[in-house]
């Protein structure tokens, strides 16, 4: 494990926290390697936030162990917690604190904090330096709260649902943002319930459902799936003999029309298969429009997996 | 789709200069960090309105009200006594009830978890409060004193000067209880509990009714209170200019030790 840690931001396993008779992560194992981001991502109750409040010290996990940055956060959470950047889900700030006053303030806990100024700047938070927190709006509280994870120049930052309750912009801003941080090297744990979310961050994405890891891996190769089982999609004009299109087809594809002219070819599908059908389709005169493989969402996989919606 | 994606990040990362984010963590000078928090924890108590009803206002009406209307038996100099338990009952506003309510509050909004996920070290967490808890006592105890003076007090050396330590073991003990109640239990209970008590400890704990007057079981027994001892301690200071005797010294100090060392076992973050 030793000559792991250099290259291991975060190693949790065999992770188990209940409350009560509540069993909120049963068994959970993950690692976050060094400068890369990985997205734990679930529905609401999956474990994601207990999971991360172990990490950052603030649980006592009832079995499994947790390493983060080598250390125990327990244990050892006055050595870890200068190096580590922490955004909670929700509140943080004294109500009646003003923006600004409260960002000095977390930036005066570190050695080599980041100009708050400019941290305030860049999250388009300036104007509402001298805003009372209660005042600001869901998004505004959200950005402050980032910027009190970043302003310590951390190794590992813990964004707990960082982009709930933003507007576009600032989602995107968050997005630039984490790039931003892996790009210089930081490691970071995200959660989050949104898809897109986690297939444009994540090096890596661990899914949970009901405390448990469903599915792990990285956003292509979750997506990527069972190659018996990928879609070939495109539109032509409605009826067509679909049972002379799968004969032409190799063994093992499926043919369907399954909206008024919107056919979908299920099994292995190569470049071989692709061709195949555009010069079926040239041969009985048919243009094939809006032709393409569709690739499993991570929606999907988790429905798949779980038989739920995710959201 | 993947290349998109990896694409679509280089051009994301150039609206931050590489190495804005380089990891340079560490923790900040310790005195730095207190002053920051006892600073911002003061400001926000002498900002919001709620508290300077109860530390500045209410206490300046009694003492205003005491002083001129003899409503209730006062050893004289009349004014000398009441700026004594005025001054008692102003650390216990805001070094207990004030503080225990905000910090119940604090916490529900997740404020200690706030800093506490920083290099903030635990026992900063509460020095902070308490270095807070002191600056504030002294705005109360300026502003107080310019109302007695006006009103006629006669300050002496001697009183003066037992009056600092005095002030700040009140301080000191009344902030380890203020962290006890508001460190323990739901924010609705703590401020249920630290209005009550404040009730209770003005009316009978020495304050409104001076020791003497009561019962004499009672007079000891209220002298062993942080509010009885707080008052006699200043009582004799400063309408007597005299020392304040052993009692109060310890009976204070046996509080804020008790208070402290509770409060490190029972005080949780959120
Ligand atoms: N303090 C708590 N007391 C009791 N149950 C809790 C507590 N915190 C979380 N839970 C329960 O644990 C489960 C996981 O919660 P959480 O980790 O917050 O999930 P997520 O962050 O994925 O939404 C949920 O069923 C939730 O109700
Ligand atoms: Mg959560």
């Amino acid at each position: 494990m030793s000559s792991n840690q250099q290259h291991t931001a975060v190693e949790v396993s065999g992770l188990v926290k209940r409350y009560g008779s509540t069993v909120a992560v049963d068994g959970l194992d993950l690692v976050v390697d060094r400068g890369s981001v990985l997205a734990l991502l679930g529905p609401n109750g999956a474990g994601k936030t207990t999971t991360v409040e172990v990490c950052e010290g603030f649980l006592r996990p009832d079995a499994g162990t947790v390493r983060v940055l080598g250390l125990d956060p327990l244990a050892q959470g006055s050595a870890l917690r200068p190096r580590i950047g922490v955004m909670p889900q929700g509140g943080g700030a004294y109500p009646g604190v003003r923006a600004e006053e409260m960002l000095r303030l977390v930036a005066a806990c570190a050695a080599n904090p980041i100009d708050p100024g400019w941290l305030l700047d860049t999250l388009g938070l300036t104007s509402a330096g001298r805003t009372p927190y209660k005042r600001l709006s869901g998004g505004q509280q959200q950005r402050l709260s980032l910027a009190c994870a970043l302003v310590g120049r951390p190794e590992l930052v813990f964004l707990d649902e960082p982009t709930a309750g933003m507007d576009p912009q600032a989602r995107r801003l968050v997005w630039d943002l984490v790039t931003a941080l892996r790009a210089d090297g930081v490691s970071v744990l995200l959660t989050t319930h949104l898809m897109d979310e986690a297939e444009a961050l994540a090096d890596q994405v661990v899914i949970v459902d009901r405390g448990q890891v469903v599915a792990a891996g990285t956003p292509a190769e979750l997506t990527a799936g069972d190659s018996d089982h990928q879609q070939l999609r495109f539109r032509a004009r409605t009826g067509l003999d679909v049972r002379l299109l799968r004969d032409a087809l190799p063994e093992g594809c499926a043919v369907r029309e399954i909206t008024p002219g919107g056919y979908l070819v299920e099994g292995r599908i190569d470049p071989q298969v692709v061709s195949t059908v555009t010069a079926w389709c040239a041969q009985h005169g048919v243009l094939a429009e809006e032709m393409h493989v569709a690739k499993r969402s991570l929606e999907d996989v988790f429905l798949e997996l779980t038989g739920r919606e995710l959201r | 789709m993947n290349s998109q994606v990896q694409g679509e990040r280089v051009a994301q990362a150039a609206r931050f200069q590489r190495g804005t984010f380089r990891p340079a963590p560490g923790r900040g000078a310790l005195g730095r960090m207190l002053l920051a928090h006892a600073r911002t924890e003061a400001r926000l108590t002498l900002r919001n309105g709620e508290q300077v009803l109860l530390t500045l206002l209410i206490p300046a009406a009694l003492l205003v009200g005491l002083s001129l209307l003899r409503v209730l038996p006062m050893p004289e100099p009349r004014v000398a006594s009441v700026t004594a338990r005025i001054f008692a009952l102003a650390v216990m506003s805001s070094a207990f009830t004030g503080q225990a309510i905000a910090l119940g509050f604090d916490r529900r909004y997740g404020v200690l978890k706030r800093l506490a996920a920083t290099a903030l070290p635990r026992w900063l967490l509460v020095a902070g409060r308490l270095v807070a808890a002191v600056l504030v006592v002294v705005v109360q105890l300026v502003v107080l004193g310019a109302i007695a003076l006006a009103l006629g007090w006669q300050p002496t050396l001697v009183g003066l000067a037992w009056t600092v330590p005095l002030v700040l073991l009140g301080t000191l003990a009344f902030g380890a209880l203020g962290v006890l109640v508001g460190g323990a239990l739901k924010a609705e209970l703590v401020l249920a509990l630290a209005n009550v008590l404040w009730f209770v400890l003005l009316m009978v704990g020495g304050i409104a009714l001076a020791p003497g007057t009561l019962p004499g079981w009672a007079t000891d027994l209220v002298a062993w209170l942080p509010s009885g001892a707080l008052v006699n301690g200043l009582q004799a200071a400063l309408a007597e200019a005299a020392a304040p005797g052993w009692q109060p010294v310890v009976a204070l100090l046996a509080w804020t030790a008790v208070g402290a060392l509770v409060a490190s076992r029972t005080t949780r973050l959120t």
